[in-house]
């Protein structure tokens, strides 16, 4: 029981990891301008959760695929801006692969049915 | 201490970071066209709860951890503030352990483990040779020392060394530097300091050089005698001192603290081998060698035993000698590293010493066990009720753990200081002559091993805490609501065998310390062929060949300075010899050949240790005369052919004492015999703890004194005075005076009573006495500490039962027999175990004792009883606690 439900905690913080370094991938950036370009990238589809951002943000931090540093935003405001490191871009290409296999896995999954429609 | 400070400021950080989120949040909503307030609002809801986002946040860090330690230690410092008693006691007990530990680690360290103060000292060594087949010098431990003829051949033909030396200590007056004075030398070849390699402080070594005879006389200063004498001025250099009436050139200083191997020398002086006048005999230099950095040991006892042949080619003893002779002493090399060398025996002694503050530190661990034990059962309730409410195990048994690391942290640290205290104190009763005594210090590892200690016993016996813990488990220490009245049988059982434990290792203390009394009582008991130690005044004094060249002055001189000293008030007897037993000085010996006994021709005759002794010498040293008479000073200024032997020669020789008299013997075959007029009784020159030697005394002054030659006289000499007065400063002055005025050039050296030479030849045994005996008091004193304890503790259970069996009319003397019992029965099983294990471990220290088995059964017993009757006294407290339990007290209680 315990181990199904870290797999389920895994499997979305994999996902938000994954659109956090790709977020950074574009250019260095703080935690409110993470969550905006997310929510507007996505189309506003996607919101990001403060709750799970910041956690998400510190253990990226912790496992040197994202560095933090303090700057001083253009409105004179002291921010934690967070960038992607050479670790963190190894990571986003592994896990973008495996989003994309999984991705890939889901649509086989899925299009067979669209198949037979047709 | 770092984190706390750290830690909030990153607490802060994710703050600020947060902070910056909602005002920028709000800043776009106020440019949305939402008014301040509302959009700071809305920016606060859309973004949750900031505690437990900060929270979750923070668990990112994975010092999580680290709090909940942090948590625990101020619990656990808090639980052992609670109870003070049981702390600083806890505390102070681990100190002593680790303190005295730490100080003999200190010792053993320096002493036997950190390698000795020269570069690369692992390539020193010894050049050690055994002469097994040589009659009589198989009973000098030390082996064959090498010859100069020997020293030349191994410089000059070896393949295995760097470089290669030889060396001698000896004495010298130095005069024209205020009041003369003696000081001690070492003679070095060429090869000595070049092996040590420790370079002069100011100007050069010794080299090859300064050993050639009649060339440049020179002469190296030590740092001290430096500073003394010349005020650390470096432009003495070229400068000349006069060393026995003969000027020699300063060419060196060298650095404070250098020593060679043993000897820390005031004067380094070249030796002066004539190679034309070599012979193959002569063996009394030492050889010091460094090897290739490559070779090993074993290569070069090959390489030696490859060059004794070519030693014997090269070299003769004079025409008609066979140098092949030699063949049969079985020369045979057995080179040891230098540090072996220095070390020598005392590693035997450092390691029981060390091995005996290890069980200190057992018992130690096992009474701070004991004691917790104690606590944790009071606090068994407080336990139950945390895992009740959700503490995991795990963090209870943490929490134990780190009370007891704090515990061994806090001990720790006060045993250091301790160890510092006792550090000073262990060198101050340890032996005058302890190998390195100038190296040791507390050093940097110490901390370490006190950290180390401090960590192993608090593992130790917070194991113990623990095991207990999780053996009683949760629902007995709830079931027990508080009424301690029925505690487990557990409980009671780890207390029982700590305390056994504690027994058994405080028996195995007393047993050696018990030993060691013994082989002490036995030591004083020895007849060292003297007598009246503390009241024989020693002082050695040399009689340069420059200052006074005939022999015949050398003995009127030798004999004035007798008589000034006989003229003191308080003197009854002043006598002579070339040394005092125990002083330690280069034995010698010699072919000894008795008249009208066949030896074999191709055998050398057996070797003798001789001495030279003047008239009266026996009789002021206390020595007794079993038969014949002391020489007297027509004998020795007549050179009469005459001399005395030590009681075990007279009768190897002659089968008994009065047989030996008027029978002849000699030196050498080509010299005249000499008549026996006296035998002496034994003597323990090398010591009490040794077999006294068979001893030739020849008069001090004789034809053929060293070897066949004219008349010569012995010119360094101890004189021995007889006086109550012995040791004061008056006398002493007086007895310089009465030198001096018969010449003012003479220095005094070695200037100390008897007793302290015989004591300095206790020194190691007593020190090991000394030692074992604060070990066995502690283990002792800790031992009684655990019994009582538990007893004490037990009677304080058992009040409500003792109660109710007085209440029934049992007989107060039966409830204290019962207790006594109990400490009795603990006591039995603790003796029983600790009297296997002596068993066993005594026979460690075998080679210390002298006159007593390891399992001398007088020791045994006494200890045994000993030990019963303290550990009776300890309980007999309790004991009659319980027997003055006032039922109807006891009863109501409940």
């Amino acid at each position: 029981m315990k181990s199904r439900y870290q797999n389920r905690i895994e499997l979305l913080q994999g996902t938000l990891d994954l659109l956090i370094l790709q977020t950074l991938q574009w250019g260095a950036q703080h935690g409110y301008g993470i969550s905006q370009a997310i929510r507007a990238r996505s189309g506003d589809a996607l919101q990001v959760d403060t709750g799970s951002l910041y956690p998400a943000l510190h253990r990226l931090e912790r496992q040197k695929w994202i560095a933090a540093a303090w700057k001083v935003s253009e409105n004179k405001q002291r921010v934690r801006v967070y960038r992607l490191t050479a670790a963190g871009k190894r990571q986003l290409l592994s896990e973008r692969s495996r989003w994309e296999q999984l991705s890939e896995a889901i649509a086989g999954i899925l299009s067979p049915v669209k198949e037979n429609e047709a | 201490m770092r984190f706390a400070f750290w830690r909030p400021s990153r607490r802060e950080e994710l703050g600020e970071e947060i902070e910056g989120h909602l005002r920028m949040a709000a800043r776009e909503r106020v440019e949305h066209g939402e008014n301040a307030r509302e959009a700071e609002r809305s920016a606060r809801r859309e973004f949750g709860n900031v505690g437990l986002i900060r929270e979750v946040t923070q668990d990112q860090w994975g010092w999580r951890w680290l709090e909940q330690l942090a948590q625990d230690l101020r619990y656990a410092l808090r639980t052992l503030r609670k109870s003070p008693g049981f702390t600083m006691i806890a505390v102070l007990t681990l100190a002593l352990g680790i303190g005295a530990n730490t100080a003999i680690f200190s010792v053993v360290n320096s002493v036997l483990i950190e390698p000795l103060s020269y570069p690369n000292s692992q390539q020193l060594v010894a050049l050690h040779q055994t002469a097994p087949g040589a009659a009589g010098l198989a009973s000098f431990s030390e082996g064959l020392p090498l010859s100069a003829s020997m020293y030349f051949t191994y410089a000059e033909n070896n393949r295995t060394f760097q470089s290669l030396g030889v060396w001698a200590t000896g004495t010298a007056s130095v005069t024209g530097l205020g009041n003369p004075e003696q000081v001690r030398t070492v003679f070095v070849s060429d090869g000595v300091l070049q092996a040590l390699d420790v370079p002069p402080l100011v100007g050069r070594w010794l080299s090859a050089a300064d050993q050639v005879p009649r060339g440049a006389q020179t002469v190296m200063l030590s740092y001290e005698y430096w500073q003394q004498h010349f005020g650390g001025n470096p432009s003495v250099i070229g400068r000349n001192v006069m060393v026995d009436s003969r000027p020699r050139q300063i060419v060196g200083v060298m650095p404070a603290g250098f020593r060679v191997v043993d000897a820390a020398p005031d004067l380094i002086i070249p030796f002066a081998f004539d190679r034309g006048k070599l012979i193959l005999a002569g063996f009394g230099c030492n050889g010091i060698a460094r090897l290739k950095p490559e070779a090993t040991i074993a290569q070069a006892n090959a390489d030696i035993a490859r060059m004794i042949p070519i030693w014997m080619h090269t070299w003769s003893n004079g025409p008609g000698t066979n140098p092949l002779f030699y063949l049969t002493w079985k020369i045979t090399p057995a080179i040891r590293p230098l540090k072996q060398e220095v070390v020598g025996n005392v590693a035997d002694v450092l390691w029981i010493v060390m091995a005996t503050l290890g069980i200190v530190m057992l018992i130690v661990c096992a009474n701070v066990g004991n004691l917790l034990l104690v606590k944790i059962e009071g606090r068994q309730q407080e336990l139950s009720i945390r895992a009740v409410l959700g503490a995991p195990t795990s963090r209870i048994v943490r929490g134990l753990m780190l009370e007891c690391v704090v515990l061994g942290l806090l001990g720790g640290t006060l045993g250091l200081a301790l160890a510092q205290v006792g550090l000073r104190l262990l060198l101050g009763i340890g032996p005058e002559n302890l190998p390195r005594l100038n190296e040791i210090s507390l050093g940097s590892r110490a901390p370490e091993f006190a950290l180390l200690l401090s960590l192993l016993s608090a593992l130790l016996f917070g194991l113990i805490a623990v095991l207990k813990h999780a053996r009683t488990g949760i629902p007995a220490g709830l079931r027990s609501g508080g009424r301690t009245a029925s505690v487990s049988r557990e409980g009671h059982r780890a207390r029982n065998v700590l305390v056994v434990v504690q027994v058994a290792m405080a028996l195995v203390l007393l047993v050696s310390a018990g030993l060691m009394i013994r082989t002490f009582q036995k030591l004083r008991r020895v007849d060292p062929g003297f007598s009246d130690a503390a009241h024989l005044q020693l002082a050695r004094i040399s009689i340069p060949g420059v200052l006074v060249p005939q022999p015949q002055r050398v003995t009127r001189m030798q004999n004035d300075i007798a008589d000034k000293l006989r003229a003191i008030p308080g003197v009854t007897s002043v006598g002579f010899a070339s040394e005092m037993p125990m002083e330690g000085i280069e034995s010698a010996w010699d072919e000894i050949t008795v008249e009208g006994k066949n030896y074999p021709s191709d055998a050398i005759p057996p070797l003798y240790l001789y001495e030279y002794v003047s008239p009266n010498f026996f009789h002021t040293a206390g020595t007794r005369i079993v038969a014949g008479r002391e020489l007297t000073w027509t004998d020795i200024y007549g050179q009469r052919p005459v001399g005395l032997v030590s009681e075990n020669l007279a009768r190897d020789m002659w089968g008994a004492p009065a047989n030996a008299l008027g029978k002849r013997f000699r030196e050498f075959s080509s010299e005249p015999w000499r008549e026996v007029i006296g035998v002496v009784q034994n003597v323990s020159a090398d010591g009490v703890n040794k077999k006294p030697p068979e001893i030739v005394y020849w008069p001090s002054m004789a034809a053929n004194l060293y070897g066949p030659g004219p008349v010569g006289a012995v010119r360094t000499v101890t004189f021995a005075i007889r006086s109550s007065r012995a040791g004061t400063q008056s006398f002493l002055n007086e007895v310089r005076q009465a030198v001096w005025s018969v010449s003012p050039s003479l220095p005094l050296a070695s200037v100390r009573t008897m007793q302290n030479v015989y004591d300095q030849s206790l020194a190691q045994s007593s020190f090991a006495l000394v030692m074992l005996a604060i070990a066995a008091t502690m283990a002792l004193v800790l031992g009684i500490i655990g019994i009582y304890g538990v007893v004490s503790y037990v009677v304080g259970q058992r009040r409500h039962e003792i109660g109710i069996r007085l209440a029934l009319g049992a007989l107060p003397q039966d409830i204290g027999g019962m207790v006594l019992r109990e400490g009795g029965r603990l006591a039995a099983a603790g003796i029983v175990l600790g009297l296997v294990v002596s068993f066993i471990l005594t026979r460690l220290m075998a080679t210390m004792l002298f006159g007593v088995s390891a399992n001398d059964p007088f020791t045994l017993v006494a200890v045994v009883v000993l030990l019963l009757g303290v550990v009776l006294l300890a309980c007999w407290i309790p004991a009659r606690r319980a027997m003055h339990v006032d039922p109807m007290v006891a009863l109501r209680y409940e």
